[in-house]
């Protein structure tokens, strides 16, 4: 039973949430949950590398704003009613670009990661995060999309005949990506893929030995863990109609690690648990001082020290 | 927290004037910068605005205000989710106080859409100048490409010929190059762009060494561009090619931390502490009584706008709902400007005078920034003819 | 031609800045097994507190012992209270709780000395420039070769020659049985993490009178530091040297020249910006290119 109150209780409180929120007087309270959803997403797709694969990447910041990007250019284009390099028209429906922005971010983790996990270990971590720094700056002097100004636009994608200008409907939306890419998590976690993966973050070697092409299966993984960053990035580009090189500092690939060790790398919720907790961690932290990250810091050393596991597996639950 | 000290201080000044109406004091919105090494300049347009008031009696334009300040942190999200916040929850319509054109191009646009007003003390992108210029938008600082063809017409004024020019490569280091290249009539013999977090420019300091320009003209925001001109000095170039500069290059506070290493430099902009105006006066020496910290541009930028967001208020009686009579009412610019000449263009940015500095020894032996003459009288911006106002 | 020179100078004096923090960076990876993200804050702590003492004092000479002295003991601090708690850990915990640190030393730093950059001004003897036959050179960037080449060969006989060095050869490859043979590793730990952090400090006090000291100067150079660690190999004191050098050399020309070479094929404002767009990639371009022939580096020191 306890397995499933704590789910169906946050879900419940998830749906009303936009309702509570006008109640107690803070709109604004609903588009911070839509963030921390968001992110959470993004924590859940680098827990695909991370948590199921053994994969530290610390550059998944570059997929996400590439998806976010995705959204903004095709937009931008749609809008303009320019085709992108001549070729291709803009797209200003939600579906379609949250498919190309799948897509871009899949290609970039696969080309990163095929020349990434020819290392392991620390070295990886190097790489991806040198990687993403190359990326960064490659948008930061992109000046044709607003280099370091970002990228703004007007309208949200739209989807069906929603009224996606309202907070509470893009609330829902994002909600709904967020259990559906959900679902794909645990599909993939209890597949044979997902078994093989766990199998190869346990013991690389044996795998191999048994005949497991490792490397293939480790690159599937960042490969699918990039485009499920790529799609937060392209639901936070619609969240506040603007992308910028900011998306992808190296900073947001750290927050990202935070949230999913925070939350439990390796299980389904922890990561959204973990965005949810370091969001708003932050949001109150800085209510108080604007020296927040001096105490949030020493916090997140105390948590790695004294306190493993992450918060989903408290009480001695399992993954 | 940081919003509640200010509330405090305002509703302090507001009682001790003793000017007891019901009406409840207005609320003007603020999203700055005020962490990160470029902290400093919202804290300047912060701390400048909030003198405005409090040298009003709490008031600005006779109608009581309250200041809601917020720091965007030089991140367009964190701006646009305290544009948010501030319209939504706190009900504010007016808005100004951003820093960089980047949070400007992310928040501005949305403010408007949503009927709000918002005036800015010191970005001006050109997106926001031209075509898509905005009834409810008004500039009180400058358009951006101003300050680098001010520079450009600077180096003109001084008899320059031939320039090499750099700047980092980004939007704002692009559009400084090509401003400055606007007005420029020499030729430009090298054209360099800088890694965006560059700091060591060894190997661009060699390259104009070997190209030998009459003049360089550099704009580099932040630490970068202080670490560019004190190696250039060490370069021992300083002495033998001089360097022009546009204002964000060189205020007070990278003058105090370069020290006697910017003596040569030429500077152009709209405003310095120099100035020999009365209101230029009283706010210069309000600001040493109040802070006692050297003053930069961004102050008289933030204390202007208080004083234009005063005008139109008086104008309107304290209203801001209508916002074609604060329009009219902002238009008129009935204030007198620290800066001396201030009208509002078609585009509703400023047509100012621009002045040409020197950074020199001042009498304590402290280099200052000294202003040598005018470059260009009632100059508007280059996007004011694409703006259909 | 001369330019060509001077611009090697140049890549050469980057490449030693470089090489001081690659050096502790991979020592202690290759010793410990601990990759530390706030190798950078200790490189800015020996900055802050050079120029601080520098103020002070006035002196030059003077903010050398307080930068080394800040960095090493800074170093040993972290070591004690947050990293000694890490080694065996999963490399995950350590990119966090190292992460946790720089987000404090950055915030830290802005409480004690705001947010606007310090500056060091070059100590007068070292102010001007040398002619060297063919072309004038900044005589405080010749100092810094020169003190980052002495570094270099110290560090050489430090670990060949020394019994400390024994021990950081045999650790970095036989960790556990260093141990075995009843070696105080801990203590071992604790100077080489030091030592680390001193050269870090070290680097950080002779960048402050070129550069401006400033909140997140750590992380910028990091990043760099750890392109030149893959590229030299982990854990390889030599590896880190050679691709210091590489890296200091290899941006610095691409900076210079390519803007030219390019230019002669394009319009140049275009041939700019591509040449610019370049450079920027530039080590990155490199390191992948390294990783594809030799996935462990040039120098594979760590099993």
């Amino acid at each position: 039973m306890r397995k499933f109150l704590l789910p169906t209780l946050g879900l419940a409180l998830l749906l009303a949430w936009p309702f509570i929120a006008e109640i107690i007087g803070s709109p604004a309270l609903i588009t911070l949950f839509t963030r921390m959803m968001i992110l959470g997403l993004a924590a859940s797709a680098l827990n695909i590398a991370l948590g199921f694969g053994g994969l530290v990447s610390l550059g998944h910041a570059a997929f996400y704003g590439i998806g976010a990007y995705a959204i903004g250019i095709s937009t931008t284009h749609a809008i303009s009613g320019e085709p992108f390099l001549g070729l291709v028209s803009g797209s200003n429906l939600l579906f379609v670009n949250v498919l190309v922005a799948m897509l871009v971010s899949g290609v970039a983790a696969a080309i990163i990661g095929a020349l990434a996990l020819r290392t392991s270990g620390i070295q990886f971590i190097m790489i991806t995060l040198a990687f993403a720094q190359m990326i960064f700056f490659l948008f930061l002097a992109l000046k044709a999309y607003g280099g370091d100004d970002g990228l703004t636009f007007r309208r949200r994608n739209a989807l069906f005949d929603l009224n996606m200008r309202d907070d509470a409907t893009f609330f829902y939306v994002t909600l709904g990506f967020l259990l559906a890419w959900l679902a794909v998590c645990a599909r993939v976690l209890h597949s044979r893929f997902g078994l093989l993966l766990g199998g190869i973050r346990q013991n690389e070697r044996r795998m191999q030995a048994i005949g497991v092409d490792t490397f293939r299966m480790k690159w599937i993984a960042f490969i699918i863990s990039g485009m499920g960053a790529g799609l937060a990035g392209a639901l936070m580009a619609n969240l506040g109609r603007f992308v910028s090189p900011d998306l992808m500092h190296w900073t947001t690939s750290g927050e990202l690690l935070i949230m999913c060790v925070l939350g439990g790398s390796g299980t389904i919720i922890g990561p959204v648990l973990g965005a949810f907790a370091l969001i708003g961690l932050e949001a109150t932290l800085n209510t108080w001082t604007e020296h927040w990250q001096a105490i949030l810091g020493p916090l997140l050393v105390l948590m790695v020290l004294a306190f493993r596991g992450g918060l989903a597996r408290i009480g001695g639950r399992k993954p | 927290m940081k919003t509640m000290r200010i509330m405090a201080i305002a509703a302090a000044t507001f009682c001790a004037a003793g000017a007891v109406q019901a009406q409840e004091p207005l609320k003007i919105g603020m999203i700055t910068t005020l962490s990160g090494p470029a902290g400093y300049l919202g804290l300047d347009i912060r701390d400048a605005f909030q003198l405005a008031i409090d040298m009003q009696g709490g008031k600005l334009g006779g109608v009581p205000v309250q200041v809601l300040v917020e720091d965007d942190g030089l991140k367009p999200g964190q701006g646009k989710q305290i544009s948010e916040k501030f319209m939504k929850t706190d009900k504010v319509k007016l808005l100004t106080g951003i820093v960089f054109s980047n949070v400007a191009l992310a928040v501005v646009p949305d403010v408007l859409e949503d009927g709000g007003i918002y005036v800015s003390p010191n970005a001006g992108p050109s997106n926001l100048a031209g075509k898509e210029c905005h009834a409810n938008y008004y500039v009180v600082s400058w358009q951006n490409d101003s300050l680098h063809e001010s520079a450009g017409s600077n180096a003109n004024n001084l008899g320059y010929k031939k320039a090499f020019i750099l700047a980092p490569n980004y939007p704002a280091g692009k559009d400084a190059l090509e401003g400055f290249k606007r007005t420029f009539k020499g030729e430009v013999i090298g054209e360099v762009f800088t890694k965006l977090d560059q700091n060591d420019f060894a190997a661009e300091i060699a390259q104009i060494r070997a190209a030998k320009p009459d003049f360089i003209f550099q704009f580099h925001p932040g630490g970068a561009g202080i670490a560019f001109l004190r190696q250039y000095q060490q370069a021992g170039l300083l002495e033998q090619i001089p360097m022009v500069v546009p204002s964000p290059s060189m205020d007070a506070v990278t003058l105090k931390a370069i020290g006697d290493a910017a003596i040569g430099v030429n500077v152009s902009a709209q405003w310095n502490s120099d100035f020999d105006n009365p209101a230029n006066k009283a706010f210069v020496e309000a600001w040493t009584k109040k802070y006692n910290r050297p003053i930069t541009y961004y102050a008289s930028q933030g204390y202007d706008t208080a004083l234009a967001i005063g005008a139109a208020l008086k104008g309107t009686g304290g209203k801001v709902d209508d916002a074609k009579a604060f329009r009219t009412a902002m238009m008129k610019a009935d204030f007198v400007s620290v800066r001396g000449n201030f009208k509002f263009g078609n585009n509703q940015h400023p047509v100012q005078d621009w002045y040409s500095m020197k950074v020199v020894k001042g009498a304590d032996g402290a280099p200052i920034i000294k202003t040598n003459g005018k470059i260009s009288s009632n100059t508007g911006d280059f996007y004011a003819k694409d703006c259909k106002l | 031609m001369t330019l060509v020179l001077e611009q090697l100078l140049n890549g050469l004096q980057l490449g030693v800045m470089l090489f001081l923090l690659a050096a502790g960076l991979t020592l202690v990876f290759g010793i410990m097994g601990v990759i530390n993200l706030a190798h950078g804050s200790l490189y800015m702590v020996g900055a802050y507190a050079a120029a601080l003492a520098a103020k002070i004092t006035g002196s030059f000479l003077l903010a050398i012992p307080a930068g080394l002295a800040a960095g090493g003991l800074t170093g040993m601090a972290v070591e004690y209270l947050v990293i000694r708690h890490l080694y065996g850990r999963d490399h995950l915990d350590q990119v966090l709780a190292t992460f946790g640190l720089i987000l404090f030393f950055n915030q830290t730093i802005i409480l004690l000395f705001g947010r606007q950059p310090l500056f060091v001004q070059i100590p007068p003897a070292l102010s001007g420039a040398v002619d060297l036959g063919l072309f004038p050179y900044p005589a405080y960037r010749l100092c810094i070769i020169a003190a980052g080449l002495l570094i270099a060969v110290g560090l050489y006989f430090l670990i060949q020659r020394t019994r400390l060095g024994m021990l950081v050869r045999a650790g970095a490859t036989h960790r556990e049985m260093v141990q075995a043979l009843g070696v105080d590793i801990r203590l071992l730990y604790t100077i080489v993490f030091g030592l680390g952090a001193l050269l870090a400090g070290f680097a950080g006090l002779m960048a402050g009178p070129l550069f401006s000291v400033q909140v997140g100067m750590g992380e910028q150079i990091l990043i760099l530091t750890f392109v030149v660690v893959v590229i030299g190999g982990l854990g390889s004191v030599a590896g880190a040297f050679w691709g210091a050098l590489l890296v200091g050399l290899v941006d610095t020309s691409l900076r210079a020249f390519l803007p030219q070479i390019l230019r002669g094929m394009m319009a140049g404002s275009e041939a700019d910006a591509l040449a610019s767009g370049i450079s920027a990639m530039g080590v990155y371009l490199l390191m992948a290119l390294v990783l594809l022939i030799k996935p462990k580096g040039l120098f594979p020191g760590h099993a």
